[in-house]
């Protein structure tokens, strides 16, 4: 469904990512791990177009990305949660979620999507006319992921979207990403908590400067000495 | 001083600050989605007030029914501003593209302040329409009817324009492009198109109160850059983005520097420039501003 093939892509004179390849099947939960500053988030950013790659190319369901802009690539499919959640502060949780389905196909079915993001969030439902910067970091979080299924994604990418919570609101939104990910949609997702994303997703790459140095996987990962001594804190047995 | 005389500056100074609040509108809508101050702003009113002068002069169309024309032909001239010289700025680092606004802006200032020499000549012009001279008196109190319909009108304006961001699809994509533009294109937001209409939309709102200002007052071709402080001022008074709150401190500013004109005469420009530092100073995020973290 998703492939990359090796992409680089700079911030200026600072190359970023050295030929990254990688691809996600349909109805996949693929992880990227690695350590902070890695390359992780500049890729995800790179698949829905907020930065462009000097090399390599991107594939969405066999079409090649290069030339579609930001907006167009929503309207195919491909979703983000971003690091921080970039919710619109000032607006209502309504409105942040009227706003995830603007595109057009999301547009059609608004008001279905909406009961279902409800369902899936049911605090949300009550906090609709409140704005969105006086939620609590996890119902912020939660409100970034309704909103980014407003748009019917057939793609969905997750920045880190335990940051910042506690284990028990972590759980319950990975429970959530595996609940989306039942219904049809393909994941990619970058984790902090390797643990966790090893134990959500099929397979894991593995991304240290810029470049992919391991993958499989994620229950080879799980066992794999490396992984356990870098991320997991646990030698190998 | 009398009451009377306080009371009637006081009237004219909000009569006038209805326009302020409108043209502080405009700048803001822009600043806000674009991230780029347009200084040739009052430009924009100025050319609306002389295109109003021109439908009534040369085709006696009365300035209240072409009001609509001349903002659409400001419309127009945004997006044209906006392809030709702000979108190429779109992509560059925030600092070098708000340095770089700043020179088109005040390029453009120069440009259209002797254009207009050109075209219409150094002389303030007006438009006098038969009711020019109307009006009515409350108390003893004078209000003009051209004035008060001023007012009126950019209440409308400001109304109608709440309305659209609040309640339409486009208005939301305006709002959440000036929150966090990166989110907004990865909603399916079309950036380009929103900051090009933003921008027009902009250029309309300078063109509405130009209007306002060639039948109420005069135009001339240097007033430019005199609205532009007194939008900037109001903006700063209002903080950033906030529609409703730069009326509010648009009609403040003018009732102020009305009424300290019976205390310190021709110095009244100066009350203005005296609380745009403070409120800089004190109150950074205006005097309505609000301020909404991402909390988490």
């Amino acid at each position: 469904m998703l492939e990359i093939d090796r992409i680089n892509v700079s911030y200026g004179d600072l190359q970023a990512l050295w030929d990254i390849s990688f691809k996600a099947e349909e109805k996949e939960i693929v992880a990227l791990i690695g350590p902070n500053g890695a390359g992780k988030t500049t890729t995800l950013k790179t698949i829905t177009g907020l930065l462009r790659s000097f090399a390599g190319e991107i594939r969405f369901e066999g079409q090649a990305m290069e030339k579609v802009p930001i907006h167009k690539r929503v309207e195919m499919g491909i979703s983000l949660v971003p690091e921080g959640r970039g919710l619109f502060p000032g607006m209502s949780v309504l409105e942040n979620l009227e706003l995830g389905a603007f595109t057009a196909k999301g547009r059609s079915c608004k008001e279905e999507t909406l009961e279902q993001v409800y369902e899936l969030f049911p605090i949300l439902k009550n906090r609709k006319k409140q704005a969105a910067g006086t939620l609590s970091g996890g119902e912020q979080q939660m409100l970034a992921i309704g909103r980014g299924l407003m748009s019917k994604p057939k793609l969905l990418l997750f920045d880190e979207p335990s940051w910042g919570l506690s284990p028990l609101l972590s759980k319950v939104i990975y429970e959530v990403i595996n609940q989306i990910n039942h219904s049809g949609v393909t994941i990619l997702l970058i984790e902090q908590n390797v643990r966790i994303a090893l134990e959500l997703a099929n397979r894991a790459y593995v991304v240290e400067n810029g470049r992919i140095v391991k993958q499989g996987d994620s229950r080879n990962m799980l066992n794999d000495q490396h992984i356990r001594e870098a991320y997991l804190g646990t030698e190998s047995v | 001083m009398s009451l009377q005389v306080f009371a009637q500056s006081l009237i004219f100074g909000i009569f006038v600050g209805g326009l302020y609040g409108l043209a502080a509108v405009g700048l803001s809508l822009v600043f806000g989605v674009m991230k780029m101050l347009n200084v040739a702003h009052g430009e924009l009113l100025m050319l609306g007030g002389y295109v109003t002068f021109w439908f009534f002069s040369l085709y006696h169309i009365d300035p209240f029914l072409s009001l609509l024309p001349s903002a659409f032909v400001l419309f127009l001239i945004g997006m044209g501003l906006y392809k030709g010289l702000f979108s190429p700025l779109a992509k560059l680092h925030e600092e070098v593209k708000i340095k770089n606004s700043l020179l088109i802006g005040f390029g453009l200032s120069l440009v259209f302040h002797n254009l207009a020499i050109r075209l219409w000549t150094a002389d303030e012009r007006s438009v006098t329409v038969f009711y020019s001279g109307w009006g009515f008196s409350l108390f003893g109190l004078r209000f003009p009817i051209i004035r008060l319909a001023g007012l009126v009108l950019a209440t409308i304006v400001i109304l109608a324009l709440q309305q659209f961001l609040t309640k339409t699809y486009f208005g939301k994509a305006i709002r959440a492009t000036t929150e966090n533009w990166e989110s907004a294109a990865l909603m399916g937001i079309n950036i380009e198109k929103t900051s090009m209409i933003s921008f027009a939309l902009g250029a309309t709102l300078a063109a509405m109160a130009g209007t306002i200002v060639s039948v109420g007052y005069a135009i001339h071709p240097a007033m430019g850059l005199e609205w532009t402080l007194k939008a900037l001022i109001v903006v700063v008074l209002a903080g950033l983005g906030n529609i409703g709150g730069a009326f509010v401190a648009g009609v403040l500013l003018g009732a102020v520097e009305s009424v300290s004109t019976l205390f310190v005469g021709p110095y009244m420009e100066v009350v203005g420039l005296v609380i745009f530092l403070l409120v800089l100073e004190l109150r950074p995020q205006g005097l309505f501003g609000k301020r909404i973290g991402e909390g988490g």
